[in-house]
């Protein structure tokens, strides 16, 4: 055996398991705060709450920084061409989470100026309903989007770049 | 250093401005000398949208204001309605109107708290702030189901009667409040960073606080006793005994004192309200399709952010013709290029913060 | 209550000195529970604000609202009516002015009198299309510069136009 391994334990791991282990317990949010539901989001992050139980705490406030997108409140059609460039500046691998009525298909707001869904423009992960969602629900969604990362094959993508367009 | 003007744009997507609002700067080295907001990224039409629905169905829209003080939003249209309709709402109801309004201006000035700490650097303000309002809103959850957008008060009155163990409930939180409050205060009052960053920034004279149509704490700030509750009062608030706290310099800091007394002020008003709870209906009779002869209705209340008002145009249907909502962060907001100018450019966060403002009834 | 808000002789003498200053530019005056309620023809609007403001002490501008009469025709028979609301404050009185604009008519602008009707201004030229003459800075407020047509005009769609994205 090569010396590295006599000097201590090691562990084996599938690849797999062992990134998407990482990524889905530190998943460093992008809060775009957009309307009430941010109220409720920033009320997760808070002291009752306290989504550092998911290693999720560190809310950031740059795109490049984080690796899941939540977008909380109403997406209008202005907003909408600045949501899209946000996304598009955020690293792979990332996620989008839809939270509340309004990201999903527009909420209450049948009208002129807002945009029927975030889903429009850009790729959401899970969907969280409610107008707003309580704590408890966007919990929930983030531990769904969990399960979802660790069923997920990051490998492949490394062993063959072409795969993610493809799937 | 040569006067250089740089111009900077801050937003929509920024973490202090509160929501989705931009602000494009021009400052000479740290200094400001313009601010204009651009505003419109939660325009969600919300005033074309009433024309489409039914006087009840409005209400839980406006929730969706002001939604930290979502209470307050359904008090001032429903009041608007009332007017219009000439429907009398029984006296308990009013006072458990009282309650609620008021409980709801406690959790939007514990979450200011927070939020304005958190913009000046103080992280953990933002946490005993929060903790204090989720009693509040457990209060509320508690009362009908909802934390956010409570959806509390309805045309006639309020949709469920205060039963005796809220009543302790209430009772208890309010007592736990001086304390968290306290917390805060030995937090923040002395602190000297805080102190060096609101004392003497964004000041403004009572008169051109008039001027620029300021109205709640901001212009109370400044001396000028205006509280509407006072001077127009609505829902039983003449009954209650309470002051009404003002700042004398009209700067960040004193806009910070007056909110603290006010969550005071308001923990009084809600222990009278309880006390003297009236026997009776908790709701008018209103008929089920509220149909309305034309006229129309201006009502304002004071809310959290300053006054509020609704004016509410019927046309014999049982839709509205028109609702326009007087926003007080709409208004408040104008001022703030006034504020800044002259200030450093990292006082801006403070000063715009020190407003309290809501994009989504600037908005719509 | 304060002392102003309840003195009905008060508020009719402003009516009295109203009527005067303006003579038949006054179309309609009221005084009712602390309130003035007066009907103007738009061209003395701004001289009135400013009577208003100077000589009776209307220290806030409150509100600006915009009617749109299109299915509900006034009596005027004008498009659109502007009511601006006013303060006074200490005493706690309303005061309620009401033009009638037709339909790509203009305003005069009531900045130069009262500079928190600003914004105002824009929102209604950017919800119902009325231009606001000698408006320091008329632009949209709300919607995208590009943006056709004026949503609270009673012929716009509640969902728009175009669709959106
Ligand atoms: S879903 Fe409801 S609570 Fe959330 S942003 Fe939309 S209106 Fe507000």
């Amino acid at each position: 055996m090569s010396e590295p391994f006599e000097r201590g334990p090691f562990l084996l791991a599938r690849a797999d398991a062992f990134i998407t282990w990482a990524q889905k317990n530190s998943l460093w949010p992008f809060g775009s705060g957009l309307a009430c539901c941010a109220i409720e989001m920033i009320a997760t992050a808070a002291a009752r709450y306290d989504i550092a139980r998911f290693g999720m705490e560190l809310f950031r406030a740059s795109p490049r920084q984080a690796d899941l997108f939540i977008v909380a409140g109403t997406v209008t059609n202005k907003m909408a061409p600045v949501l899209r460039r946000l996304w598009d500046q955020m690293p792979d691998p990332k996620w989008a989470l839809a939270m509340g009525n309004c990201a999903i298909g527009g909420g209450p707001f049948p009208t002129y100026s807002v945009l029927q869904g975030v889903d429009r423009i850009i790729p959401v992960d899970v969907y969280v309903a409610g107008c707003p969602p309580t704590p408890q629900g966007l919990i929930h969604g983030l531990m769904t989007l969990q399960e979802k990362i660790a069923r997920s094959r990051p490998t492949k993508e490394i062993l063959d770049p072409h795969a993610r367009r493809q799937s | 250093m040569a006067f250089r003007e740089i111009d900077l744009n801050m937003g929509p997507q920024h973490p202090s401005t509160h929501g989705v609002l931009r602000l494009k700067l021009a400052v000479d080295n740290e200094v400001v000398l313009r601010v204009e907001p651009v505003l419109g990224y939660l325009h969600r039409g919300m005033e074309k949208l009433w024309e489409s629905l039914t006087y009840t169905q409005i209400v839980p829209l406006t929730d969706r204001l002001d939604y930290l003080a979502s209470l307050s939003n359904n008090l001032a249209y429903c009041l608007a309605v009332e007017k219009l309709a000439g429907i009398e709402v029984p006296r308990r109801a009013r006072y458990i109107r009282v309650v609620l309004a008021e409980l709801q201006r406690l959790a939007s000035h514990l979450a200011w708290t927070g939020f304005m700490a958190n913009d000046i650097g103080a992280m953990s303000v933002l946490l005993y702030g929060f903790e204090a309002r989720e009693d509040i809103l457990d209060i509320f959850e508690e009362y009908c189901g909802a934390r956010l957008t409570v959806h509390g008060i309805r045309i006639g009155g309020a949709v469920h009667d205060l039963d005796g163990p809220l009543v302790s409930r209430i009772r208890a939180v309010l007592e736990r409040i001086p304390k968290r409050l306290a917390d805060i205060r030995s937090l923040l009052d002395e602190n000297r960073i805080w102190k060096e960053r609101t004392v003497g920034i964004g000041r403004i004279t009572a008169g051109e606080a008039i001027d620029y149509g300021l109205t709640g704490p901001p212009l109370r700030a400044c001396g000028v006793a205006w509280d509407m509750r006072k001077d127009i009062p609505y829902s039983s608030y003449d009954d209650f005994d309470f002051d009404v706290p003002l700042g004398t310099n009209g700067d960040v800091y004193d806009r910070y004192l007056v909110r603290l007394e006010e969550i005071c002020q308001s923990i009084r008003i809600v222990g009278q309200a309880l006390d003297g709870l009236p026997e009776g209906e908790f709701k008018a009779k209103v008929p089920r399709v509220l149909k309305i002869a034309p006229g129309e209705a201006f009502h304002t209340i004071e809310a959290p952010k300053g006054v509020l008002g609704f004016t509410v145009r019927s046309n014999g249907t049982d839709k509205p013709e028109r609702v326009k909502m007087k926003s007080p962060s709409f208004i408040n907001l104008q001022s703030l290029e006034h504020l800044c100018q002259g200030n450093l450019f990292s006082d801006v966060i403070g000063i715009l913060g020190s407003l309290d403002i809501v994009l989504g009834e600037i908005d719509k | 209550m304060p002392a102003d808000r309840a003195d009905q002789s008060k508020l009719r003498k402003a009516l009295d000195a109203l009527a005067g200053r303006f003579g038949d530019a006054v179309l309609a005056g009221a005084a009712d529970k602390g309130e003035l309620a007066v009907r103007l023809t738009k061209d003395v609007i701004v001289p009135a604000l400013s009577f208003f403001k100077e000589e009776l002490g209307f220290n806030a501008f409150e509100d600006l609202v915009v009617f749109d009469n299109l299915n509900s025709p006034d009596e005027g028979g004008a498009r659109f009516t502007v009511v601006y609301r006013l303060f006074k404050f200490p005493g706690a009185v309303r005061a309620r002015l009401t033009v009638e604009v037709g339909d790509g008519e203009s305003l005069p602008s009531a900045v130069p009198v009262y500079r928190a009707a600003d914004w105002a201004e824009r929102e209604a030229f950017d919800m119902f299309g009325i231009p606001f003459e000698g408006h320091p800075d008329l632009r949209r407020i709300y919607l995208p510069d590009d943006f056709e047509g004026h949503p609270l005009r009673k012929d716009f769609p509640l969902a728009g136009r175009t669709g959106g994205l």
